[in-house]
């Protein structure tokens, strides 16, 4: 039960943190750094979960992401809904598609899960281009309102921040639970030897499909909180790549803790934009962007080289 | 409507041909490494602006080919001998993560050395297209089924008759027992990549008067190629050929019987489909062996 | 523990890189110099370069104040990517505190963007071409843009078809946003116009072979085939439409005007005609046109610097000059060179003559627009 106490303790201070950092830190573009560090980390938290527990690789991660921004974005630009009703249909969605793809799909493992599920992502992605009518095709959908209670409006990076952060350590809080529950026990359970599992008699397969819901709800709001800062969705962002950038974030994070997918998503985000500030400035050149990707690339090489296992490191406590 | 099926099915053979050298990269390191190699890619774009490169250089074709892949295959050696055997006991996650790495950072490479623009290739053997059965196929495209063929050929006299072949293929069945045979694994890893290498450089070169050459086309072509070698097993030269014809050929026949729009989607599903099938076995033929 | 240590340190070292502390008249750029839009986005950041050099080799700008300022590009990739755009906006505004904003290079990326401007209220004139980026202009106060958007380029299309009695047209686009809304231009012009589209087909910018979308088209039987792309899958086209054997006329988009896309279809692009900007063919232009000696100056110096001439760069050539004469009016006031870029009349760029008004924000009309004809591998003006 300390590792319970600890957790809750460790999320105490980090929203204490999370409530105080605005003022201590006005730039907005720090802020919405921040931002974005807390979106992708909850979509790389929902990938990590399927990783971890069901063992398996999505390829296809960004459809939920997309999903969820689509839902909501749709629901409130087009149609004038509620937005927080709107996020949480996005949020059901997410899970909802994943029963249904999952279904089917999760009777795979290893090499011809990844598959289908990047089959998946792209079938998507080019659902969301040609459905123009409703998600606007490829040039995306504008004007899509803020979230706000009452007359209070998520319009400033500050508030974002706490919003995003505030929904991040929330859902940190509810999947350690999880993971320390009876049902997190199976799923370790399972994780570790699926044939031992069942014949302890668990359900590993629905077990497993819980878990991509799960994972597809938590990445589907991601992508609505990603829809209502924005502002502006189109389905570039969505695709095959960002797929893979959450993979790379899970793992360089390191599979085995849930603060992984935090940590993978702050360095993928701080690294690209160190770089941004600190290039022009090494070759005394503005014209270096194209560098840019070169070394991106290398320093990941160099983190898997030198801490294969993640930026968290060590593996999930069986 | 139909009129268009001849047609149809030439343009997806060629593409297919196109597919399936690609994925016989991937199959010759994952049948040997167990690594999906994320790099494959971008060995094929290295092949393809390599040749550009050469040809401005007044090179002929043979000599700027055979430069290329050799070339390209060192590529392939280095990254192995570099970043992938300091990888060896970590688990395949890490790995495919540092061949993402890899694939970022020669993208980036192409990006410096070539620009954005794309470039034209000179044909093996320039000339009008011709006519077969009622569709229209340019030379190109023969020499993409053909080049096809021969790599299919001396794969599998490598494999089957050679004894570097022999011990490659040992590795790729129990890599414990070769070494205990006195087979040196490092070296046959070395071995598997600088092939991919040589083989990405191949199809890099001969398809690049089709496509044009991009710094950026080996996302999309690395992508189809992985899953044409998904398709025929991931483990079979036969089978990735096989893969990259049947994706090819549906590509096409989805753009043109059913909807352009839709036609990437249409060859997902039926990857969905097959891979299905394969659970419940209800394929003929194998794909990937379940771990 | 090390692990957090270096984590501490980049966090340290990124809150704490330097935005090049610097003097005077800041601006930022984004571009996508990276990723699926930088061909066109290294040109503009070539251009952009190319004039900030030039600008502060005469002392920089001068002020209302009378004195010279020197000019202070702060220039950002942002990969092609919606959410790079966004942060690179951000720190541009808050870090690096520019006056203005040119970029970025891609419509969906200037859509991402435009919440940030508009809140922050900073001018930005964008390089990207969809209209709804400026439209409404009520609601875009802040926000400009040098390409001609699709009604225009798209209506000269129409009327070459027209008057030529080309009546049934095939068209193809590529997947991606400058595709479809060429795609829904040319819908309602052509609705307009009273053609008829016999064939509608999509395809995607990395596709190798077009060949199956072209046989559909075929089969139709048009009167005259449209493609709506970028190289290189706007040369695959044609060189698949060429291999087909289709003897009708073929038209592209203002998509295909760099040399480029000439050399790589080669001989197949022999006839091709498409709409685009007049920078092209402007030695072909009667003197009395008052583009003629600002284009023949631009290609000379782009060309002496970086090689073949491109539409692209002269975008941004459009969009820097634009923010360069609203600060000499204004100074480093954000709502100043808003007002004066708004205010602005009859400038003459690359693109083609600019008409700013609060009511328009793109300030072209039908006259940036002409038809080019490719004969022999040259750009010819076409009547």
């Amino acid at each position: 039960m300390g590792s319970a106490r600890r957790r809750a303790l460790l999320l105490v201070v980090a929203a204490m943190i999370v409530a105080a950092l605005p003022a201590a830190v006005p730039s907005r573009y720090v802020l919405s750094t921040l931002v974005f560090v807390a979106l992708h980390a909850l979509a790389a938290l929902g990938l990590s979960l399927v990783m971890g527990f069901a063992g398996q690789v999505s390829l296809g991660q960004a459809a939920f992401f997309a999903i969820g921004a689509y839902v909501s974005g749709v629901l409130t630009a087009s149609h004038g809904w509620n937005g927080w009703v709107a996020l949480a249909l996005a949020t059901a969605a997410g899970a909802v598609t994943a029963l249904a793809v999952g279904g089917p799909i999760f009777r795979l493992s290893g090499l011809l899960l990844a598959m289908a599920t990047l089959g998946f992502g792209i079938i998507v992605y080019y659902v969301l281009v040609n459905w123009s009518d409703v998600t606007g095709g490829p040039s995306g959908l504008t004007g899509i309102p803020p979230l706000a209670i009452g007359g209070f409006r998520f319009d400033t990076d500050a508030r974002v921040f706490r919003l995003a952060w505030g929904a991040l350590l929330l859902v940190l809080w509810l999947t350690g639970n999880l993971v320390d529950s009876r049902v997190g026990r199976a799923l370790r359970a399972v994780a570790a030897s699926e044939a031992a599992a069942e014949a302890a008699g668990i359900h590993a397969a629905r077990l497993k499909l819980g878990v991509f819901a799960l994972a597809g709800a938590i990445t589907a709001l991601a992508g609505g909180l990603y829809a209502h800062y924005v502002a502006f969705i189109n389905p570039s962002p969505f695709g095959f790549a960002y797929s893979v950038e959450l993979v790379v974030m899970v793992v360089l994070g390191g599979v085995a803790s849930l603060w992984g997918a935090v940590l993978g998503a702050a360095a993928v985000v701080a690294l690209v934009e160190i770089l941004r500030a600190a290039l022009p400035a090494l070759t005394a050149s503005h014209g270096a962007a194209e560098y840019e990707i070169v070394v991106f690339g290398l320093i990941l090489m160099v983190f898997m080289i030198f801490l294969p296992a993640g930026l968290s490191g060590g593996r999930r406590p069986a | 409507m139909l009129d268009g099926v001849p047609q149809y099915l030439a343009s997806g053979l060629v593409v297919g041909g196109i597919y399936a050298l690609i994925g016989l990269g991937f199959v010759i390191v994952f049948s040997v490494t167990r690594i999906v190699n994320f790099a494959q890619g971008e060995f094929v774009m290295l092949g393809a602006l390599l040749m550009v490169t050469w040809q401005a250089r007044g090179l002929g074709t043979p000599a700027a080919f055979v430069l290329t892949v050799l070339v390209v295959a060192a590529v392939g050696a280095v990254l192995e001998r570099v970043a992938v055997r300091p990888l060896r006991r970590a688990s395949g996650l890490s790995v495919l993560i540092l061949t993402i790495g890899a694939a970022i950072a020669l993208r980036g490479a192409g990006l410096v050395v070539w620009g954005t623009d794309p470039f034209a290739v000179a044909a093996f053997s320039p000339g009008p297209p011709l006519r077969i059965a009622g569709a229209v196929v340019v030379r190109q495209g023969l020499w993409v089924l053909g080049v096809a063929a021969v790599v299919f050929a001396l794969l599998w006299w490598f494999f089957t008759r050679t004894y570097a072949g022999t011990a490659v293929r040992a590795c790729a069945v129990n890599p414990r027992a070769a070494r205990l045979m006195g087979i040196r694994v490092d070296r046959v890893f070395l071995l598997a990549f600088a092939l991919s290498g040589a083989l990405g450089a191949v199809a890099g070169a001969v398809v690049a008067p089709i496509t044009y050459a991009t710094y950026d086309m080996g996302l999309m072509l690395g992508l189809k190629g992985f899953v044409a070698a998904v398709l025929g097993g991931l483990v079979s030269p036969a089978g990735a050929i096989a893969g990259g014809f049947l994706l090819g050929v549906l590509e096409s026949m989805a753009a043109g019987l059913l909807s352009s729009a839709y036609k990437d989607a249409v060859a997902f599903i039926v990857l969905i489909a097959v891979c299905l099938a394969q659970v419940t076995g209800r394929l003929p033929w194998r794909m990937v062996e379940e771990e | 523990m090390h692990v957090t240590l270096a984590l501490a340190i980049l966090m340290l070292l990124w809150t704490a890189a330097p935005g090049l502390a610097q003097e005077p008249y800041r601006v930022g750029a984004i571009f996508s110099i990276t990723g699926p839009g930088s061909s066109l986005g290294i040109p503009e950041r070539d251009t952009a370069l190319m004039l900030e050099a030039d600008i502060n080799r005469r002392g920089g700008v001068k002020g209302p104040d009378g004195a010279l300022h020197p000019l202070k590009l702060v220039i950002y990739d942002d990969g092609s990517d919606e959410t790079k755009a966004v942060l690179a906006a951000k720190k541009l505004i808050e870090e690096d505190k520019v006056v203005a904003l040119v970029g970025t290079t891609l419509s969906g990326t200037s859509l991402a963007i435009l919440d940030t401007v508009q809140r922050a209220e900073v001018p930005m004139v964008s390089c990207a071409a969809a209209a709804k980026i400026v439209e409404p202009a009520a609601e875009r106060r802040w926000v400009f843009k040098t390409p001609q958007s699709d009604a225009l380029i798209v209506g000269a299309l129409v009327d070459h078809l027209k008057s030529r009695g080309l009546t049934r047209v095939g068209w193809l686009n590529v997947d991606y946003a400058f595709g479809q809304l060429g795609w829904l231009a040319f819908e309602q012009a052509a609705q307009r116009a009273g053609l008829t589209i016999v064939g509608n087909e999509k395809f995607g910018q990395k596709d190798v072979d077009i060949t199956p979308q072209l046989t559909r088209v075929k089969g139709a039987d048009p009167q005259a085939v449209v493609v709506w792309s970028i190289p290189p899958s706007a040369s695959i086209a044609t060189k698949n439409f060429a291999d087909l054997g289709l003897r009708v006329p073929l038209f592209q988009s203002h998509g295909v005007g760099n040399k480029r896309y000439i050399e790589l279809a080669g001989p197949a692009a022999s006839g091709v005609t498409f709409p685009a900007g007049k920078l092209l063919v402007a030695e072909q232009l009667p003197d009395e046109d008052v583009q003629k000696s600002v284009l023949l100056a631009y290609a000379r110096d782009f060309e002496a610097r970086y090689g073949p001439r491109n539409t692209f760069g002269g975008h941004a050539w459009d969009a820097v000059q634009l923010v360069v004469g609203a600060l000499g009016k204004a100074g480093a006031d954000r709502a100043g060179v808003r007002a004066a870029i708004e205010s602005t009349r009859n400038f003459v760029g690359i693109t083609g003559v600019f008409d700013f008004s609060p009511t328009d924000h793109n300030g072209l009309d039908r006259r940036a627009v002409t038809m080019i004809r490719i004969v022999d591998g040259q750009w010819r003006l076409a009547r």
